[in-house]
């Protein structure tokens, strides 16, 4: 017999799984540098919280312990994923690898031309 | 719940797995550090996911010792990237 808790906790754990799947997904099918990093941070970061936060719920009923680091670890996740991430794209610009526009929006000309002139600046 | 937390894992290691390809085939080192960033989060999570199978409660404190672990390779690995070591 299922208590409520592990019923809330299940669903939990269930949606932060598939938040980690599709960051995992997005991965590998992500074109550039920081789509990459796009995708693989902030559902991972969602995913994680999740998925910890369902297992501290679902453990509810029976020790209420393991809620108290569990959320330390939630905090740690919410603040160490998007200084990482941070880091990452100011090494990745200032090593000069500039995002790969292949919209045909006619509002990113203007991106579009500035990235290929850098380019241009970078190779003389 | 036992069996939530197998599919749970199964769409874990399934993430991992995408993860390791792009370390494996990434272009530049920013991919592979990328992907080095995605599977220490999914990791986390799979080792809390773990102690919750277990129901071992010290098993919690692996999750957050690797956690600091990775966070901190990472940043240090980024820095040596944009050439600040």
């Amino acid at each position: 017999m299922n208590s409520i808790y592990e019923i809330i906790g299940g669903i939990l754990i269930l949606v932060g799984s598939i938040f980690l799947f599709l960051g995992g997904l997005g991965i590998l099918r992500m074109p550039d540098v920081y789509n990459r990093m796009q995708a693989g941070t902030k559902a991972t970061t969602l995913g994680a919280m999740s998925v910890i936060l369902g297992v501290g719920i679902a453990q509810l009923g029976t020790d209420w312990t393991w809620m108290v680091k569990l959320t330390i670890i939630i905090i740690f996740i919410a603040y160490s994923n998007p200084i990482s991430s941070h880091a990452l794209a100011r090494a990745m610009y200032r090593r000069k690898r500039y995002p790969i526009i292949t919209s045909t929006d006619p509002n990113m000309d203007a991106y579009r031309e500035v990235s290929e002139n850098e380019k241009m600046e970078e190779s003389k | 719940m036992i069996y939530i937390l197998y599919i749970a894992m199964v769409l874990l290691l399934v993430g991992m797995l995408f993860a390791v390809v792009r370390f494996v085939i990434g272009p530049t080192a920013g991919d592979r550090t990328v992907a080095l960033d995605t599977l220490t989060t999914i990791m986390v999570a799979g080792l809390v996911l773990l102690s919750a199978v277990f129901d071992r409660f010290i098993y919690v404190d692996v999750a957050l010792v690797y956690g600091v672990l990775g966070f901190i390779g990472v940043i240090v690995i980024a820095r040596y990237l944009e050439g600040a070591l």
